[in-house]
Protein backbone atom coordinates (compact mmCIF):
# COMPACT_ATOMS: atom_id res chain seq x y z
CA UNK A 1 0.00 0.00 0.00
CA UNK A 2 1.12 3.53 -0.45
CA UNK A 3 2.35 5.01 2.72
CA UNK A 4 0.54 8.60 2.15
CA UNK A 5 2.99 11.12 4.34
CA UNK A 6 -0.39 12.75 5.30
CA UNK A 7 -1.60 9.59 7.17
CA UNK A 8 1.35 8.24 8.44
CA UNK A 9 1.68 11.77 10.41
CA UNK A 10 -2.55 11.80 11.07
CA UNK A 11 -1.84 7.84 12.95
CA UNK A 12 1.32 8.85 14.73
CA UNK A 13 -0.03 12.44 15.85
CA UNK A 14 -3.28 11.43 16.61
CA UNK A 15 -2.03 8.35 18.76
CA UNK A 16 0.59 10.02 20.79
CA UNK A 17 -1.49 13.14 21.36
CA UNK A 18 -4.63 11.19 22.71
CA UNK A 19 -1.90 9.10 24.45
CA UNK A 20 -0.39 11.97 26.13
CA UNK A 21 -4.10 12.81 27.33
CA UNK A 22 -4.61 9.65 28.82
CA UNK A 23 -1.57 9.81 31.15
CA UNK A 24 -1.96 13.29 32.20
CA UNK A 25 -5.64 12.66 33.28
CA UNK A 26 -4.68 9.43 34.88
CA UNK A 27 -1.97 11.41 37.02
CA UNK A 28 -5.04 13.88 37.91
CA UNK A 29 -7.03 11.09 38.98
CA UNK A 30 -4.91 9.94 41.58
CA UNK A 31 -3.91 13.52 42.88
CA UNK A 32 -0.46 13.83 41.15
CA UNK A 33 -0.90 16.29 38.61
CA UNK A 34 0.62 20.08 39.61
CA UNK A 35 -1.93 22.75 39.70
CA UNK A 36 0.60 24.93 37.58
CA UNK A 37 -1.31 26.81 34.58
CA UNK A 38 1.45 27.08 32.77
CA UNK A 39 2.56 23.58 32.71
CA UNK A 40 -1.19 22.31 32.43
CA UNK A 41 -1.45 24.94 28.90
CA UNK A 42 2.29 23.39 27.71
CA UNK A 43 1.17 19.93 28.21
CA UNK A 44 -2.02 20.09 26.72
CA UNK A 45 -1.03 22.32 24.15
CA UNK A 46 0.87 19.96 22.77
CA UNK A 47 -1.58 17.06 23.53
CA UNK A 48 -4.38 18.95 21.46
CA UNK A 49 -1.74 20.46 18.63
CA UNK A 50 -0.59 16.51 17.76
CA UNK A 51 -4.37 16.07 17.78
CA UNK A 52 -5.40 18.76 15.84
CA UNK A 53 -2.90 18.34 13.74
CA UNK A 54 -3.13 14.86 12.77
CA UNK A 55 -6.87 15.23 12.41
CA UNK A 56 -6.32 17.86 9.51
CA UNK A 57 -3.64 16.25 8.37
CA UNK A 58 -5.64 13.45 7.70
CA UNK A 59 -8.62 15.09 5.67
CA UNK A 60 -5.35 16.38 3.33
CA UNK A 61 -5.36 13.52 0.67
CA UNK A 62 -8.98 13.80 0.32
CA UNK A 63 -10.50 14.96 -3.01
CA UNK A 64 -12.82 17.29 -1.66
CA UNK A 65 -11.67 18.59 1.80
CA UNK A 66 -14.37 20.75 2.29
CA UNK A 67 -16.90 17.74 1.96
CA UNK A 68 -15.28 16.50 4.93
CA UNK A 69 -18.32 17.15 7.27
CA UNK A 70 -19.92 14.38 5.14
CA UNK A 71 -18.01 11.62 7.10
CA UNK A 72 -19.47 11.94 10.05
CA UNK A 73 -22.71 10.42 8.95
CA UNK A 74 -22.12 6.74 7.88
CA UNK A 75 -21.30 5.55 11.71
CA UNK A 76 -23.72 2.88 11.68
CA UNK A 77 -21.63 0.98 9.31
CA UNK A 78 -18.25 2.85 8.57
CA UNK A 79 -15.27 2.91 10.92
CA UNK A 80 -13.72 5.73 9.00
CA UNK A 81 -17.02 7.60 10.30
CA UNK A 82 -16.59 6.28 13.64
CA UNK A 83 -13.24 7.84 14.08
CA UNK A 84 -14.65 11.35 12.96
CA UNK A 85 -17.51 11.11 14.97
CA UNK A 86 -15.22 10.04 17.97
CA UNK A 87 -12.46 12.25 17.71
CA UNK A 88 -15.42 15.15 17.93
CA UNK A 89 -17.02 13.75 20.74
CA UNK A 90 -13.92 13.06 22.48
CA UNK A 91 -13.28 16.80 22.24
CA UNK A 92 -15.83 17.34 25.09
CA UNK A 93 -14.32 15.71 28.15
CA UNK A 94 -10.92 17.11 26.91
CA UNK A 95 -12.02 20.60 26.58
CA UNK A 96 -13.57 20.95 29.56
CA UNK A 97 -10.99 19.27 31.49
CA UNK A 98 -8.75 21.57 30.13
CA UNK A 99 -11.01 24.54 30.66
CA UNK A 100 -10.75 23.92 34.62
CA UNK A 101 -6.85 22.59 34.68
CA UNK A 102 -5.78 25.40 32.79
CA UNK A 103 -8.09 28.36 33.17
CA UNK A 104 -9.05 27.83 36.70
CA UNK A 105 -5.91 25.27 37.67
CA UNK A 106 -8.30 23.29 39.29
CA UNK A 107 -8.42 19.45 39.10
CA UNK A 108 -10.20 18.00 41.89
CA UNK A 109 -13.16 16.43 42.28
CA UNK A 110 -15.58 15.81 39.54
CA UNK A 111 -12.36 17.57 37.63
CA UNK A 112 -10.95 14.40 37.54
CA UNK A 113 -13.97 12.04 36.42
CA UNK A 114 -14.33 14.15 33.64
CA UNK A 115 -10.52 13.63 33.20
CA UNK A 116 -10.85 9.95 33.46
CA UNK A 117 -14.02 10.12 31.10
CA UNK A 118 -11.83 11.77 28.48
CA UNK A 119 -8.89 9.34 28.52
CA UNK A 120 -10.93 6.36 28.36
CA UNK A 121 -12.80 7.83 25.19
CA UNK A 122 -9.33 8.61 23.64
CA UNK A 123 -8.30 5.33 24.19
CA UNK A 124 -11.69 4.26 22.24
CA UNK A 125 -10.73 7.25 19.32
CA UNK A 126 -7.15 5.48 19.13
CA UNK A 127 -9.30 2.27 18.54
CA UNK A 128 -11.60 3.28 15.99
CA UNK A 129 -8.48 4.74 13.77
CA UNK A 130 -6.81 0.81 14.02
CA UNK A 131 -10.28 -0.29 12.49
CA UNK A 132 -9.89 2.07 9.72
CA UNK A 133 -7.47 0.01 8.94
CA UNK A 134 -8.13 -3.33 10.52
CA UNK A 135 -11.31 -4.06 8.97
CA UNK A 136 -9.98 -4.18 5.49
CA UNK A 137 -10.14 -7.58 4.82
CA UNK A 138 -8.80 -7.32 1.19
CA UNK A 139 -5.26 -6.74 3.22
CA UNK A 140 -4.75 -9.47 5.19
CA UNK A 141 -1.55 -7.96 6.91
CA UNK A 142 -3.64 -4.95 8.05
CA UNK A 143 -6.86 -7.34 9.02
CA UNK A 144 -6.34 -9.06 12.70
CA UNK A 145 -5.78 -8.82 16.21
CA UNK A 146 -2.28 -7.25 16.23
CA UNK A 147 -3.32 -4.09 14.09
CA UNK A 148 -5.91 -3.25 16.44
CA UNK A 149 -3.34 -3.60 19.53
CA UNK A 150 0.05 -2.13 17.83
CA UNK A 151 -2.18 0.95 17.63
CA UNK A 152 -3.38 1.38 21.17
CA UNK A 153 -0.27 0.06 22.86
CA UNK A 154 1.79 2.86 20.66
CA UNK A 155 -0.37 5.56 21.60
CA UNK A 156 -0.15 4.82 25.44
CA UNK A 157 3.44 4.43 24.95
CA UNK A 158 4.49 7.42 22.33
CA UNK A 159 2.04 9.49 24.88
CA UNK A 160 3.65 8.15 27.63
CA UNK A 161 7.05 9.07 26.83
CA UNK A 162 5.97 12.53 26.08
CA UNK A 163 4.52 13.03 29.20
CA UNK A 164 7.48 12.03 31.26
CA UNK A 165 9.35 14.66 29.06
CA UNK A 166 6.92 16.81 29.60
CA UNK A 167 6.78 16.56 33.58
CA UNK A 168 10.67 16.28 33.92
CA UNK A 169 10.98 19.51 31.62
CA UNK A 170 9.06 21.55 34.78
CA UNK A 171 11.20 19.87 37.30
CA UNK A 172 8.32 17.75 39.08
CA UNK A 173 9.32 14.36 40.80
CA UNK A 174 6.01 13.16 39.15
CA UNK A 175 8.18 12.42 36.39
CA UNK A 176 9.50 8.80 38.55
CA UNK A 177 5.89 8.16 38.44
CA UNK A 178 5.43 7.76 35.09
CA UNK A 179 8.43 5.58 34.52
CA UNK A 180 7.89 2.35 34.84
CA UNK A 181 4.55 2.37 33.63
CA UNK A 182 6.71 3.88 30.49
CA UNK A 183 9.27 1.34 30.86
CA UNK A 184 6.27 -1.37 30.91
CA UNK A 185 4.42 0.01 27.67
CA UNK A 186 8.04 0.15 25.70
CA UNK A 187 8.48 -3.31 26.08
CA UNK A 188 4.56 -4.16 25.74
CA UNK A 189 5.21 -2.41 22.33
CA UNK A 190 8.25 -4.17 21.35
CA UNK A 191 5.99 -7.62 22.15
CA UNK A 192 2.90 -6.46 19.99
CA UNK A 193 5.20 -5.27 17.05
CA UNK A 194 7.07 -8.65 17.33
CA UNK A 195 4.14 -10.39 16.94
CA UNK A 196 2.83 -8.61 14.31
CA UNK A 197 5.29 -9.18 12.25
CA UNK A 198 5.59 -13.00 13.16
CA UNK A 199 2.01 -13.02 12.37
CA UNK A 200 2.00 -11.29 8.55
CA UNK A 201 4.63 -13.70 8.08
CA UNK A 202 3.71 -17.18 8.76
CA UNK A 203 -0.25 -16.65 8.91
CA UNK A 204 -2.41 -18.56 6.43
CA UNK A 205 -2.47 -17.21 3.04
CA UNK A 206 -5.72 -15.74 2.41
CA UNK A 207 -6.05 -15.07 -0.96
CA UNK A 208 -4.13 -16.22 -4.54
CA UNK A 209 -3.77 -15.93 -8.10
CA UNK A 210 -5.23 -19.03 -8.29
CA UNK A 211 -8.56 -17.79 -6.17
CA UNK A 212 -8.70 -14.38 -7.65
CA UNK A 213 -9.11 -15.54 -10.91
CA UNK A 214 -10.77 -18.80 -10.56
CA UNK A 215 -8.49 -21.06 -13.07
CA UNK A 216 -6.39 -22.84 -10.08
CA UNK A 217 -8.49 -25.90 -11.83
CA UNK A 218 -6.15 -25.40 -14.48
CA UNK A 219 -2.59 -25.19 -12.87
CA UNK A 220 -0.52 -22.76 -11.64
CA UNK A 221 -1.62 -19.26 -12.77
CA UNK A 222 0.79 -16.27 -13.41
CA UNK A 223 0.22 -13.12 -15.66
CA UNK A 224 0.74 -13.41 -18.80
CA UNK A 225 -0.03 -9.79 -19.90
CA UNK A 226 -0.63 -6.63 -18.24
CA UNK A 227 -3.89 -4.89 -19.02
CA UNK A 228 -1.66 -1.40 -19.65
CA UNK A 229 1.50 -0.77 -20.30
CA UNK A 230 1.42 2.39 -17.87
CA UNK A 231 1.19 2.07 -14.05
CA UNK A 232 -3.26 2.94 -13.39
CA UNK A 233 -4.38 4.05 -9.92
CA UNK A 234 -4.53 0.52 -8.86
CA UNK A 235 -0.74 0.33 -9.14
CA UNK A 236 0.25 3.37 -7.89
CA UNK A 237 -2.27 3.53 -4.43
CA UNK A 238 -1.60 -0.53 -3.61
CA UNK A 239 1.11 -1.71 -5.70
CA UNK A 240 3.67 -0.07 -3.84
CA UNK A 241 6.92 -2.15 -3.43
CA UNK A 242 9.96 -0.22 -2.30
CA UNK A 243 9.36 -1.64 1.41
CA UNK A 244 9.29 -5.51 0.74
CA UNK A 245 13.17 -5.41 -0.23
CA UNK A 246 14.23 -3.65 2.86
CA UNK A 247 11.47 -5.02 5.40
CA UNK A 248 13.92 -6.66 7.48
CA UNK A 249 16.36 -3.74 7.94
CA UNK A 250 13.74 -1.68 8.72
CA UNK A 251 12.31 -3.94 11.29
CA UNK A 252 15.40 -3.62 13.11
CA UNK A 253 15.83 0.05 12.84
CA UNK A 254 11.95 0.31 14.35
CA UNK A 255 12.96 -2.24 16.89
CA UNK A 256 16.43 0.01 18.24
CA UNK A 257 14.79 3.75 17.49
CA UNK A 258 10.75 3.08 19.05
CA UNK A 259 11.87 0.96 21.32
CA UNK A 260 15.33 -0.24 22.63
CA UNK A 261 17.07 3.56 23.11
CA UNK A 262 14.14 4.80 24.56
CA UNK A 263 13.76 2.05 27.14
CA UNK A 264 17.78 2.71 27.92
CA UNK A 265 17.24 6.19 28.10
CA UNK A 266 14.45 6.64 30.49
CA UNK A 267 16.16 5.00 33.19
CA UNK A 268 19.43 7.13 32.26
CA UNK A 269 17.80 9.90 32.24
CA UNK A 270 16.16 9.54 35.07
CA UNK A 271 19.14 7.73 37.05
CA UNK A 272 21.99 9.37 36.32
CA UNK A 273 20.76 13.08 34.40
CA UNK A 274 19.40 15.66 36.17
CA UNK A 275 18.14 19.32 35.80
CA UNK A 276 18.55 20.35 32.12
CA UNK A 277 20.75 17.39 30.98
CA UNK A 278 17.48 15.30 32.19
CA UNK A 279 15.16 17.65 30.49
CA UNK A 280 16.84 17.81 27.21
CA UNK A 281 17.33 13.77 27.41
CA UNK A 282 14.01 12.86 27.70
CA UNK A 283 13.24 15.60 24.64
CA UNK A 284 14.98 13.44 22.70
CA UNK A 285 14.40 10.56 23.93
CA UNK A 286 10.59 11.75 22.96
CA UNK A 287 11.97 12.28 19.23
CA UNK A 288 13.77 9.24 18.71
CA UNK A 289 11.01 7.24 19.25
CA UNK A 290 8.96 9.28 17.10
CA UNK A 291 11.33 9.08 14.15
CA UNK A 292 11.47 5.63 15.10
CA UNK A 293 7.57 5.38 15.04
CA UNK A 294 7.93 6.81 11.45
CA UNK A 295 9.61 3.94 10.30
CA UNK A 296 6.93 1.80 12.12
CA UNK A 297 4.16 3.27 10.71
CA UNK A 298 6.19 3.73 7.10
CA UNK A 299 6.47 0.00 6.70
CA UNK A 300 2.93 -1.04 8.18
CA UNK A 301 1.30 0.85 5.27
CA UNK A 302 4.01 0.01 2.52
CA UNK A 303 4.56 -3.51 3.34
CA UNK A 304 0.97 -4.69 3.52
CA UNK A 305 -0.19 -6.30 0.32
CA UNK A 306 -4.04 -5.53 -1.23
CA UNK A 307 -5.55 -8.61 -2.89
CA UNK A 308 -6.03 -6.73 -6.25
CA UNK A 309 -2.37 -7.47 -6.74
CA UNK A 310 -3.08 -10.97 -7.75
CA UNK A 311 -4.58 -9.32 -10.73
CA UNK A 312 -1.15 -8.03 -11.21
CA UNK A 313 1.21 -10.72 -11.19
CA UNK A 314 1.20 -11.44 -7.12
CA UNK A 315 0.77 -14.92 -6.24
CA UNK A 316 -0.26 -14.05 -3.25
CA UNK A 317 -1.78 -12.23 -0.12
CA UNK B 1 -26.83 5.57 3.93
CA UNK B 2 -24.04 3.34 3.47
CA UNK B 3 -25.31 0.31 5.12
CA UNK B 4 -26.38 -2.54 2.77
CA UNK B 5 -29.84 -2.88 1.71
CA UNK B 6 -31.97 -4.29 4.85
CA UNK B 7 -34.18 -6.26 2.59
CA UNK B 8 -32.56 -8.29 -0.60
CA UNK B 9 -32.25 -6.58 -3.87
CA UNK B 10 -35.74 -7.44 -6.07
CA UNK B 11 -32.94 -7.91 -9.46
CA UNK B 12 -29.46 -9.10 -9.22
CA UNK B 13 -28.21 -7.50 -12.58
CA UNK B 14 -24.73 -8.75 -13.26
CA UNK B 15 -22.44 -10.08 -15.97
CA UNK B 16 -21.56 -13.47 -16.74
CA UNK B 17 -17.78 -13.64 -18.74
CA UNK B 18 -17.30 -16.54 -20.58
CA UNK B 19 -13.23 -16.99 -20.46
CA UNK B 20 -13.50 -19.80 -23.12
CA UNK B 21 -14.88 -17.56 -25.77
CA UNK B 22 -13.12 -13.61 -24.75
CA UNK B 23 -9.97 -13.56 -27.10
CA UNK B 24 -8.57 -10.74 -25.02
CA UNK B 25 -9.32 -8.19 -27.92
CA UNK B 26 -9.99 -5.03 -25.27
CA UNK B 27 -13.10 -4.17 -27.28
CA UNK B 28 -15.00 -3.93 -23.97
CA UNK B 29 -12.45 -2.18 -22.10
CA UNK B 30 -12.42 0.39 -25.02
CA UNK B 31 -16.46 0.82 -25.56
CA UNK B 32 -16.42 1.23 -21.71
CA UNK B 33 -14.30 4.13 -21.93
CA UNK B 34 -16.15 5.56 -25.04
CA UNK B 35 -19.92 5.24 -23.31
CA UNK B 36 -18.43 6.37 -19.76
CA UNK B 37 -16.88 9.31 -20.55
CA UNK B 38 -20.34 10.69 -22.13
CA UNK B 39 -22.30 8.79 -19.02
CA UNK B 40 -23.15 9.30 -15.52
CA UNK B 41 -19.34 9.36 -14.46
CA UNK B 42 -18.08 11.52 -17.26
CA UNK B 43 -15.44 12.64 -18.09
CA UNK B 44 -13.21 9.67 -17.47
CA UNK B 45 -10.25 11.63 -17.32
CA UNK B 46 -7.37 10.91 -19.10
CA UNK B 47 -4.14 12.71 -17.64
CA UNK B 48 -0.91 12.63 -20.53
CA UNK B 49 -2.86 11.02 -23.20
CA UNK B 50 -0.37 11.68 -25.63
CA UNK B 51 2.85 11.38 -23.91
CA UNK B 52 4.52 9.36 -21.41
CA UNK B 53 3.22 8.16 -18.12
CA UNK B 54 -0.42 7.91 -19.51
CA UNK B 55 -2.75 7.29 -16.98
CA UNK B 56 -6.69 7.82 -16.39
CA UNK B 57 -9.91 6.30 -15.01
CA UNK B 58 -11.14 3.07 -16.39
CA UNK B 59 -13.63 0.78 -15.38
CA UNK B 60 -13.29 -2.54 -16.96
CA UNK B 61 -9.71 -4.24 -17.93
CA UNK B 62 -8.33 -6.94 -19.73
CA UNK B 63 -5.64 -9.44 -18.02
CA UNK B 64 -4.16 -12.15 -19.68
CA UNK B 65 -3.00 -15.13 -17.37
CA UNK B 66 -1.61 -18.65 -18.29
CA UNK B 67 -1.80 -21.32 -16.18
CA UNK B 68 0.44 -24.39 -15.90
CA UNK B 69 -0.44 -27.89 -14.97
CA UNK B 70 1.90 -30.42 -13.30
CA UNK B 71 1.37 -32.32 -16.53
CA UNK B 72 2.97 -29.71 -18.26
CA UNK B 73 -0.47 -28.38 -19.87
CA UNK B 74 -0.27 -24.91 -20.36
CA UNK B 75 -3.32 -22.44 -21.31
CA UNK B 76 -3.58 -18.68 -22.27
CA UNK B 77 -6.80 -16.85 -20.53
CA UNK B 78 -7.47 -13.45 -21.29
CA UNK B 79 -9.51 -12.49 -18.32
CA UNK B 80 -11.59 -9.01 -18.20
CA UNK B 81 -12.09 -7.59 -14.59
CA UNK B 82 -14.65 -5.29 -13.53
CA UNK B 83 -16.93 -4.37 -10.68
CA UNK B 84 -19.09 -7.44 -9.76
CA UNK B 85 -21.57 -5.82 -8.37
CA UNK B 86 -20.99 -7.97 -4.60
CA UNK B 87 -24.30 -8.75 -2.87
CA UNK B 88 -21.96 -8.07 0.29
CA UNK B 89 -20.08 -4.78 -1.26
CA UNK B 90 -17.31 -3.99 1.36
CA UNK B 91 -16.98 -0.70 -1.00
CA UNK B 92 -20.07 0.67 0.18
CA UNK B 93 -19.81 -0.21 4.18
CA UNK B 94 -16.49 1.61 4.32
CA UNK B 95 -17.67 4.58 2.76
CA UNK B 96 -18.19 7.43 5.46
CA UNK B 97 -20.60 9.93 3.88
CA UNK B 98 -23.40 7.42 2.01
CA UNK B 99 -21.74 8.47 -1.33
CA UNK B 100 -21.06 4.91 -2.23
CA UNK B 101 -24.50 2.77 -2.02
CA UNK B 102 -25.81 -0.26 -3.27
CA UNK B 103 -29.55 -0.50 -5.19
CA UNK B 104 -32.04 -1.90 -3.61
CA UNK B 105 -34.32 -1.90 -7.21
CA UNK B 106 -31.36 -3.97 -9.15
CA UNK B 107 -28.10 -4.57 -6.74
CA UNK B 108 -25.67 -1.85 -8.92
CA UNK B 109 -23.18 -0.67 -6.73
CA UNK B 110 -23.03 3.20 -7.33
CA UNK B 111 -20.95 6.46 -6.54
CA UNK B 112 -22.99 9.48 -5.78
CA UNK B 113 -20.25 11.93 -6.81
CA UNK B 114 -21.47 14.92 -5.27
CA UNK B 115 -21.09 13.83 -1.82
CA UNK B 116 -17.93 11.74 -2.27
CA UNK B 117 -15.04 13.47 -0.35
CA UNK B 118 -12.39 11.08 -2.46
CA UNK B 119 -11.20 9.42 1.11
CA UNK B 120 -9.92 6.11 -1.57
CA UNK B 121 -10.95 3.79 1.30
CA UNK B 122 -13.51 1.98 -0.80
CA UNK B 123 -10.82 1.33 -3.02
CA UNK B 124 -8.89 0.02 -0.62
CA UNK B 125 -11.74 -2.23 0.78
CA UNK B 126 -12.60 -3.70 -2.64
CA UNK B 127 -10.59 -7.27 -2.99
CA UNK B 128 -11.40 -6.70 -7.35
CA UNK B 129 -9.67 -2.96 -7.95
CA UNK B 130 -12.70 -2.30 -9.37
CA UNK B 131 -12.77 1.60 -8.19
CA UNK B 132 -10.30 3.94 -9.39
CA UNK B 133 -10.00 7.18 -8.11
CA UNK B 134 -10.73 10.58 -10.99
CA UNK B 135 -7.49 12.64 -9.82
CA UNK B 136 -8.89 15.68 -11.72
CA UNK B 137 -12.49 15.32 -10.19
CA UNK B 138 -11.04 14.42 -6.22
CA UNK B 139 -13.65 11.77 -6.36
CA UNK B 140 -14.16 7.61 -6.93
CA UNK B 141 -15.66 6.18 -9.55
CA UNK B 142 -16.74 2.66 -10.76
CA UNK B 143 -18.62 0.69 -13.25
CA UNK B 144 -21.97 2.06 -13.53
CA UNK B 145 -23.34 -1.28 -15.02
CA UNK B 146 -23.91 1.46 -17.75
CA UNK B 147 -26.95 2.20 -15.55
CA UNK B 148 -27.85 5.16 -18.18
CA UNK B 149 -28.11 2.43 -21.14
CA UNK B 150 -29.82 -0.23 -19.38
CA UNK B 151 -32.69 1.20 -18.85
CA UNK B 152 -32.70 3.70 -21.57
CA UNK B 153 -36.03 3.95 -22.92
CA UNK B 154 -34.44 5.77 -26.40
CA UNK B 155 -32.95 3.18 -27.58
CA UNK B 156 -34.47 -0.09 -29.10
CA UNK B 157 -35.04 -3.02 -26.55
CA UNK B 158 -31.77 -4.89 -27.44
CA UNK B 159 -29.28 -1.79 -26.88
CA UNK B 160 -30.35 -1.88 -23.01
CA UNK B 161 -27.44 -3.66 -22.17
CA UNK B 162 -23.92 -2.56 -20.78
CA UNK B 163 -21.92 -1.44 -23.60
CA UNK B 164 -19.19 -4.16 -23.09
CA UNK B 165 -22.34 -6.58 -23.56
CA UNK B 166 -22.89 -5.21 -26.58
CA UNK B 167 -19.79 -4.41 -28.17
CA UNK B 168 -18.27 -7.86 -27.47
CA UNK B 169 -17.19 -9.21 -30.69
CA UNK B 170 -17.36 -13.16 -29.57
CA UNK B 171 -20.13 -13.03 -27.53
CA UNK B 172 -18.30 -13.49 -24.71
CA UNK B 173 -20.43 -11.17 -22.78
CA UNK B 174 -23.63 -11.91 -20.92
CA UNK B 175 -26.12 -9.58 -19.02
CA UNK B 176 -29.17 -10.51 -17.14
CA UNK B 177 -30.88 -10.86 -13.79
CA UNK B 178 -28.51 -13.31 -11.31
CA UNK B 179 -31.43 -13.60 -8.78
CA UNK B 180 -34.28 -14.94 -11.33
CA UNK B 181 -33.22 -18.82 -11.93
CA UNK B 182 -35.11 -18.58 -15.00
CA UNK B 183 -33.06 -15.73 -16.63
CA UNK B 184 -30.79 -16.66 -19.41
CA UNK B 185 -27.62 -16.04 -17.54
CA UNK B 186 -28.82 -18.15 -14.79
CA UNK B 187 -28.92 -21.00 -16.88
CA UNK B 188 -25.93 -20.27 -18.26
CA UNK B 189 -24.25 -19.97 -14.96
CA UNK B 190 -25.79 -23.46 -14.18
CA UNK B 191 -24.96 -24.86 -17.48
CA UNK B 192 -21.42 -24.04 -17.02
CA UNK B 193 -20.55 -23.85 -13.52
CA UNK B 194 -20.13 -20.22 -13.48
CA UNK B 195 -18.22 -19.42 -10.47
CA UNK B 196 -17.28 -15.88 -8.22
CA UNK B 197 -14.05 -14.21 -7.93
CA UNK B 198 -12.09 -14.57 -4.21
CA UNK B 199 -15.06 -16.12 -2.83
CA UNK B 200 -12.80 -16.45 0.62
CA UNK B 201 -13.20 -12.39 0.97
CA UNK B 202 -16.86 -12.88 1.53
CA UNK B 203 -18.06 -10.20 -0.78
CA UNK B 204 -20.53 -12.43 -2.44
CA UNK B 205 -20.19 -11.10 -5.59
CA UNK B 206 -23.11 -11.35 -8.85
CA UNK B 207 -21.02 -11.59 -11.68
CA UNK B 208 -20.19 -15.00 -12.34
CA UNK B 209 -16.96 -16.08 -14.74
CA UNK B 210 -17.37 -19.75 -16.63
CA UNK B 211 -14.23 -21.93 -16.89
CA UNK B 212 -12.44 -22.68 -20.62
CA UNK B 213 -14.20 -25.84 -21.86
CA UNK B 214 -11.55 -28.88 -21.12
CA UNK B 215 -9.01 -28.91 -24.43
CA UNK B 216 -9.40 -31.96 -26.88
CA UNK B 217 -8.08 -34.75 -25.59
CA UNK B 218 -5.39 -35.31 -28.74
CA UNK B 219 -3.27 -38.24 -26.91
CA UNK B 220 -4.66 -41.49 -28.66
CA UNK B 221 -4.50 -39.21 -31.85
CA UNK B 222 -1.04 -39.60 -34.32
CA UNK B 223 0.06 -36.27 -33.76
CA UNK B 224 2.93 -36.61 -36.02
CA UNK B 225 2.64 -34.35 -39.27
CA UNK B 226 2.22 -35.97 -42.23
CA UNK B 227 5.32 -36.83 -44.33
CA UNK B 228 6.10 -36.26 -47.57
CA UNK B 229 7.57 -39.42 -49.56
CA UNK B 230 10.27 -38.32 -51.81
CA UNK B 231 9.26 -41.00 -54.86
CA UNK B 232 5.92 -39.88 -56.45
CA UNK B 233 4.34 -44.07 -57.08
CA UNK B 234 1.08 -42.63 -58.61
CA UNK B 235 0.05 -39.33 -60.98
CA UNK B 236 -3.53 -39.59 -58.78
CA UNK B 237 -5.04 -36.08 -58.51
CA UNK B 238 -2.25 -33.95 -60.93
CA UNK B 239 -3.17 -32.29 -63.18
CA UNK B 240 -3.47 -33.05 -67.12
CA UNK B 241 0.07 -31.04 -68.14
CA UNK B 242 1.83 -32.93 -65.10
CA UNK B 243 0.26 -36.14 -66.20
CA UNK B 244 1.53 -35.50 -69.92
CA UNK B 245 4.88 -34.73 -69.01
CA UNK B 246 5.20 -37.49 -66.36
CA UNK B 247 4.18 -40.05 -69.36
CA UNK B 248 7.01 -38.37 -71.97
CA UNK B 249 9.96 -38.94 -69.00
CA UNK B 250 9.05 -42.17 -67.93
Amino acid sequence: MHPAKSVIYFTIATGAGYGLFFWLALLAFHGLLPANKIFAFTALAISFGLIITGLLSSTLHLGHPKRAWRAFSQWRSSWLSREGVMAILTFIPMSLFAIAWVLMGKDTGVIRIIGLIGAVMALITVFTTSMIYASIKAIPAWHNIWTKLSYLVLSLMSGSILAMAIVAAFGYPQAYHLMHPTAVFIVLGLIVKILYWMHILTSKLVSTAESATGLGKFGEVSLAASPHSEDNYLLKEMGYQIARKHATKIRVIVAVLAFLVPLVLIFVCMHSLGGTGRTFGLIATALICMIGLVFERWLFFAEAKHAVMLFYGEQKV
Amino acid sequence: MTSLPKTAPKKKLGLVIDLDICVGCHACATICKEWNTGAKSAPLTDINPHGAGQDGVWFNRIHTFETQSNEGLSRTVHFPRSCLHCDDAPCVTVCPTGASYKREEDGIVLVNEDICIGCKLCSWACPYGAREYDETEGVMKKCTLCVDKIYNENLPQMSRAPACVSTCPTGARSFGDLKDPSSDVSKLVAAREGYALMPEQGTNPVNRYLLPRPKKDRTAVDQSPRQLTHEDTSTDGAALLARWVDKILS
